[in-house]
């Protein structure tokens, strides 16, 4: 088995390849402990995890105590309202003061984008982004290769659309850069006005009208639209973005056979996806919330485990 | 006493060449300057300070630096802030009123000036606000700032928004023969921005600031000076398109000069990778393509002056999230380095480069100073142009060290700064004493 030579897991951009492939693979190996009779197996017996989550997240972290305690480290979390980040205290200094606890790993959730690249060199505990800002969610994205790779059996050379908030989105950010990188063709639709300046650069291709963005694609990653965008002009009015950028049964007609449909969660019904989307037989929604355990589970065996090799720095 | 500065080589920014002669300076004022052998000056009462293969430049005038006192002293104060600048080759600021309080009464700027003249080391020229608290509503008292020693106003980075205010401030302005400095930024097009808005923010995930945020509000200024016949002065343009709009304006005769900052020449939007808050500044570093705009408006004139915008930053508003980080980078230590860099692209001469630190922003200004010549205040700065040093956190005279630059080779350096005949600063012992 190849070896993960990584510190931290920051974001998609610093992994290969073939850390993308090693992750799968062990998210496939550890999925089954979770369909167990008694879920947990001691792997990480004594590694202690902290969850220091500085904006709301129910799915992310639950899924991430989840893995934890089914590898049997114990975990410990940290909100921003209960920390002493409120009381003035820097993002730095409250890092450090948590290290100077010793935990083998801190998962954190931060709104700026590129906070837990700030963490990495100052502190010696392996950083997990589970989310900074408009950057990364490499988490969920590594989910949701796992998952198209589990439906449709493998990445390289399929279509994938992903629809939405581009700019604001992480999500976005981290499956753009993965699914390239595993050889997929990504096309980015919705509104010019969450589109990215320059978002070519990554390599995609942009098709506004999301019911054009559909046709022909294996995969369509729907994006969770945030309620407040509304406010900052970005677009009229709900009910006009589910009319035109939404996808419904109207659109469902076009999906290619054999097509899924993906969402990050949590999925605003009746605005980026109608209901009958989301229960429908292309929607694979809650395979990726299963899916989250398991590969949360590999990235914390790989990065404490026992694989990665003492004196390697990053 | 008299001093002799032999042997060194003056750049005249009048006349634009160089000329190998001794200055003697008598007092604060140059007496003369004659070839060797010309005159004799054997007389034991004079200090003669061989410079031989050095380099003598008008002392450098920085038009645009924040030095954050009063209100922000653990970030710099302007003692610390002129000892910066003495060790850049600077003899002279000119501090903008983004102070706490604002620089928007006579009391403040008669402070500045107060606490300028303790420090004894360089001229220190206060920008007062346009208006109250530069809060955009309320002009200030133009005349009794003015009477205090204020030489210009502008609210810099809280620029005017309203247009009215803005003309009647030019107006205004021209009466009191102030120089009007505006930071060129549509807020509501920019607000919320961290970085240059391109590929690589898209990459980073961070909010951009758009080239247009810049270039509205410049071609706004360029409409109300050409309007109103009063000149106005662009702060630190930072895109191809700023460069265009000024270069038009200046065709057609618009009362309009402009500045850049040697961080818009040297350094890309790339700068900021890896969330680097020592490369976030407002306005943003750029793309390659506005390098060259920058440089090419620097090459033909449309550009006049290279001002710092230096703005001293503690590590508590810098070493945190890259959206929480304050704007800005140090400037004055690595000013002459990296606009010679210009010259050694050819880009520029010599004289051209001097006279953009010197010259150009004391006429915006009204200003002595920027020439070496009999008569004129002994204002002057000693330079080796090739020697090649790594600037090192350590060395840095600010009380701030936020700079991209710590740790780069640069090329070019101050040896000593005299002002007004005495010398003020120095890197090497044997030219501070007498």
């Amino acid at each position: 088995m190849s070896i993960f030579n990584h510190k931290d897991l920051l974001g998609i951009e610093q992994l290969s390849v073939d850390d993308i492939n090693l992750i799968l693979q062990t998210a496939e190996s550890l999925k089954e402990i979770s369909q167990r009779d008694i879920k947990k197996v001691p792997t990480l017996r004594g590694k202690t995890i902290v969850h220091f989550f500085h904006e709301p997240s129910t799915r992310t972290k639950t899924s991430f105590e989840i893995a934890a305690k089914r590898l049997s480290a114990d975990t410990v979390s940290l909100s921003s309202s209960g920390s002493s980040m409120v009381k003035g205290e820097t993002l730095i200094d409250t890092a450090k003061n948590i290290q100077a606890m010793n935990p083998d790993i801190i998962v954190l959730r931060h709104s700026s984008s590129g906070a837990p690249h700030l963490l990495s060199d100052k502190i010696p505990a392996s950083i997990i982004n589970a989310g900074d800002g408009a950057n990364e969610h490499p988490s969920q994205a590594l989910l949701d290769m796992f998952t198209i790779k589990e439906k449709k059996g493998k990445i390289e050379g399929l279509k994938v659309a992903i629809i939405g908030d581009i700019e604001h989105s992480r999500v976005a950010r981290s499956n753009m850069i993965g699914l390239k990188k595993m050889g997929a063709e990504v096309t980015l639709s919705g509104p010019p006005t969450m589109m990215p300046h320059n978002v070519e650069s990554f390599g995609v291709n942009v098709v506004n009208n999301p019911s054009e963005a559909i046709l022909d694609k294996d995969v369509i990653m729907v994006l969770r639209i945030q309620l407040e965008r509304q406010s900052k002009t970005l677009f009229p009015s709900l009910r006009e973005y589910s009319n035109f950028f939404g996808i419904n049964e109207k659109t469902l007609h076009k999906i290619k056979e054999g097509a899924i449909i993906m969402h990050p969660g949590p999925v605003n019904r009746g605005v980026e996806l109608s209901s009958q989307v989301v229960d429908s037989p292309y929607s694979v929604i809650l395979d990726q919330v299963s899916n989250g355990v398991a590969v949360r589970m590999a990235l914390l065996y790989l990065l404490i485990g026992g694989t990665r090799s003492e004196d390697i720095v990053n | 006493m008299k001093i002799l500065l032999t042997n060194g080589n003056i750049v005249n920014t009048e006349k634009s060449f160089i000329e190998k002669k001794d200055i003697l300076i008598n007092g604060a004022v140059i007496e003369k300057i004659f070839s060797k052998g010309e005159d004799d000056c054997n007389n034991d009462d004079i200090r003669i300070i061989d410079v031989e293969g050095k380099v003598i430049i008008p002392g450098l005038i920085d038009m645009h630096v924040h030095l954050r006192e009063p209100g922000e002293e653990y970030k710099e104060t302007i003692e610390t802030g002129c000892r910066a600048g003495a060790s850049g080759g600077f003899t002279a600021v000119a501090c903008m009123p983004n102070t706490e309080p604002a620089n928007d009464n006579s009391s403040i700027t008669e402070f500045i000036i107060s606490q300028a003249c303790k420090a004894g080391l360089i001229k220190v020229y206060p920008i007062a606000s346009i208006t109250v608290g530069r809060e955009g509503h309320n002009l200030t008292e133009f005349g009794e700032l003015k009477k205090s020693g204020a030489v210009g106003i502008s609210d810099d980075g809280s620029p005017v928004k309203n247009s009215e205010i803005m003309r009647r401030a030019l107006e205004y302005a021209k009466y009191h023969n102030l120089a009007v400095i505006s930071h060129c930024e549509d807020t509501d097009l920019s607000k919320g921005g961290h970085m240059h808005e391109g590929d690589i923010s898209a990459r980073m995930g961070v909010k951009g600031i758009p080239s247009a945020s810049e270039e509205i509000a410049i071609k706004r200024e360029i409409s109300l000076a050409e309007f109103t016949g009063c000149p106005v002065h662009i702060a630190h343009v930072s895109t191809a398109g700023s460069v265009d709009a000024i270069r038009q304006a200046k065709e057609k005769g618009i009362p309009v000069t402009a500045e850049t900052a040697p961080h818009y020449f040297t350094l890309d939007h790339s700068a900021v990778k890896g969330y680097d808050t020592n490369a976030k500044m407002n306005p943003p570093l750029r793309t390659a393509s506005d390098i060259d705009a920058i440089k090419k408006g620097i090459a033909d004139g449309t550009i006049d002056v290279i001002a710092t915008d230096h703005a001293p930053h503690h590590t508590l508003v810098k070493e945190v999230e890259f959206d929480h980080a304050a704007f800005g980078i140090i400037g004055l230590e690595t000013a002459l380095p990296l606009t010679l860099n210009l010259v050694r692209e050819g880009i520029i001469t010599l004289y051209d480069a001097v006279k953009k630190l010197s010259l150009n922003p004391a006429k915006i200004l009204g200003v002595e100073g920027g020439v070496i010549k009999a008569g004129a205040k002994a204002d002057l700065a000693v330079i080796d142009p090739e020697e090649e040093y790594i600037f090192r956190k350590e060395d840095i005279q600010s009380k701030s060290r936020n700079s991209p630059f710590i740790n780069k080779t640069l090329k070019g350096r101050n040896i000593f700064t005299m002002v007004e005949g005495k010398i003020v600063w120095s890197r090497d012992s044997k030219y501070s004493c007498c």
